[in-house]
């Protein structure tokens, strides 16, 4: 079976500024990945990386096979256009930590764009596929609400009903809960599991540590641009083996 | 809001009755003497303008009269046409040029600041004699696929508004380009996020929501259009101003068909400010929770909290 994540000795640079410095690993279909890790030790750059919304400088980077932003050719790769690029991003949903929803457009709105802009969808049948993603989140009856006229955690769920309706085989999560009040955590926790057990292959950027043991089959500790230890998030969370995995979870547990 | 102990204390004043009232404050208000002064000067002012241009050597009837002529009508058409159709230029350069500016190829982005510092930099009024005057060093125009004489391509029209068209592009493309760059980048991620190519990007996502910024200071620069539009008198297009000199010179009445293009012009510039506040409000959307009233609410409201106020007294 092809990983559905697979990078190896990933580089990414900003500058001078070498912020990834070799990223291994692999993540199977239908995994919850869970990357965890101090602030700015790249793992957003990571996750942006695997759809492309940053070009890595050096190693190789394949989702379901294929290879992230070049094709190959022989031992030349060539860069992709603009629409080939937006093809491959076609199948990868991405949640942010700020929602970034379209403020001009309703929810449900929000969640037909992508659908009828892209797949060229006829409007019904994306209004329709829209109402049962909104549904699905919890918001059935919020789809004619402009962003602003919604908490946070309600917008972070039309965020993902958004990232859905292109029927992604891969979701990215980049903090989805940590720009919200506490109390709204869980719904999006609740949507987020509900998602996993679905058996969507998903890589969770995250601190919220019970969500990583509960639902993560898979748990990655990054730090300074590497991936210091891995496993299964109750062995890592449990027992871990670093010193810097030991200092970082002696804070955030 | 104004100072309740300013005021004497009156009737309004006083609560609704069945409610216990406190002792009511009975201080001296401050005598404002510099108000009623400075008050008493500026009516004194205004009421000797009035006087001196009524005494003054003008037949007030002939405004009036002329005001509806045919050929001022033409001219007020003329102008509203050459506005609107120079914004349209101006608004589709300002939208390309800006696209241009902050592409990262360097010629585009190159062309893009040479065209703005070119037709920013120099005067509407000097770029309107040019393009009319195009014929004394291209007496023929060869495009390839269409061949004429200059003088038959470059009617006062076209001069017009390619003089302002240009001139507007230039303001329109900083103007659009604020807005653009007033879209948080995190909008222009979410849309690349989810399959959308850049020039749906910029169609769907950034654009509209760049409008907010946009619309303001366009309907500032459209109001100026009409006004500024009046100079392509220079390039022999008949608009407002040039139907009212035509007259003038042919009745005398100089000084009052200048006082009839001004009153067309005000009422051309009040009529468009109403549409500005229309247009703001509805790109306003999403950006409030909720949209501010019409001035045709706002006069209900108004009315209404007015008769309540009567049914409680
Ligand atoms: N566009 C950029 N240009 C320059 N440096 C950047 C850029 N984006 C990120 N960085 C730097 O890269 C490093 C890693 O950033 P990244 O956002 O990946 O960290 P992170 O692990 O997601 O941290 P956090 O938990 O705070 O989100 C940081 O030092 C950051 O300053
Ligand atoms: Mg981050």
């Amino acid at each position: 079976m092809t990983a559905m994540v697979k990078a190896e000795g990933v580089h990414k640079s900003y500058g001078a500024a070498h912020i990834l410095k070799g990223i291994d690993l692999e993540v199977a279909p239908r995994e919850v990945f869970c990357l965890v890790g101090p602030s700015g030790s790249g793992k957003s750059t990571f996750l942006r990386c695997i759809n492309h919304l940053e070009q890595i400088n050096a190693g190789r980077l394949y989702v379901d096979g294929d290879l992230v932003g070049y094709r190959q050719k022989g031992d030349k790769l060539y860069e992709l256009k603009d629409s080939e690029v937006a093809a491959q991003r076609r199948d990868i949903g991405m949640v942010f930590q700020r929602f970034n929803l379209f403020p001009h457009m309703t929810a449900i709105e929000n969640v037909m764009e992508a659908p009828v802009m892209v797949k060229g969808e006829s409007k019904a049948v994306a209004r329709e596929r829209a109402a049962r993603l909104l549904d699905r989140v919890g918001l059935g009856d919020k789809g004619g609400n402009y962003p602003t006229q919604l908490s946070g955690g309600q917008q972070q769920r039309v965020a993902i009903a958004r990232a859905l309706a292109m029927e992604p085989k891969l979701m990215l999560f980049d903090e989805p809960t940590s720009a919200l009040d506490p109390e709204l955590v869980g719904d999006v926790l609740d949507v987020m599991r509900d998602l996993a057990d679905s058996g969507m292959t998903m890589i969770v950027v995250t601190h919220e540590m019970g969500f990583a043991r509960e639902v993560g089959d898979n748990l990655v500790f990054m730090d300074g641009g590497v991936v210091v230890e891995s496993g299964h998030p109750r062995d890592v969370l449990g027992n871990p083996q670093h010193d810097r995995t030991k200092a970082f979870l002696s804070k955030v547990l | 809001m104004t100072d309740k102990l300013d005021k004497d204390p009156g009737p309004a004043d006083t609560p609704p009755a069945g409610a216990v009232p406190p002792e009511a404050i009975r201080a001296i208000p401050v005598r404002h003497y510099g108000r009623w002064i400075s008050a008493v000067v500026v009516i004194g002012l205004v009421v000797a303008l009035i006087v001196a241009f009524s005494q003054g050597n003008v037949r007030w009837a002939t405004v009036p009269e002329k005001l509806f002529d045919p050929s001022i009508l033409r001219g007020v058409v003329n102008t509203i046409w050459i506005s609107i159709t120079a914004m349209a230029l101006g608004l589709a350069l300002g939208v390309l040029f800006a696209v241009m500016r902050l592409s990262k190829n360097p010629v585009t982005s190159t062309i893009a600041w040479f065209y703005i510092w070119l037709f920013r930099g120099t005067p509407v009024y000097v770029q309107l004699l040019i393009w009319f005057n195009l014929a004394l060093i291209f007496p023929i125009l060869n495009l390839g696929f269409y061949k004429d004489e200059m003088t038959q391509v470059m009617t006062p029209f076209l001069a017009a508004l390619l003089g302002l068209g240009l001139n507007e592009g230039a303001y329109m493309a900083e103007i659009v380009r604020a807005g653009i760059q007033s879209v948080d980048e995190g909008q222009t991620e979410a849309s690349h996020a989810l399959g959308m190519t850049r020039t749906q990007t910029m169609r769907r996502v950034v654009l509209p929501q760049a409008m907010r910024v946009i619309v303001p200071p366009s309907g500032n620069e459209f109001i100026n259009m009409l006004k500024t539009s009046s100079l392509v008198v220079a390039v022999q297009y008949f608009d407002l101003l040039r139907a009212a000199q035509d007259i003038a010179s042919t009745s005398f009445a100089v000084m009052e068909m200048f006082f009839v293009a001004s009153i067309w012009y005000l009422a051309l510039t009040s009529v468009f400010s109403v549409g500005q506040y229309y247009l703001e409000r509805r790109y306003a959307r999403g950006a409030l929770r909720s949209l501010p009233p019409t001035p045709l609410q706002k006069i209900k409201a108004k009315l209404s909290s007015f008769s309540n106020r009567k049914a409680v007294a």
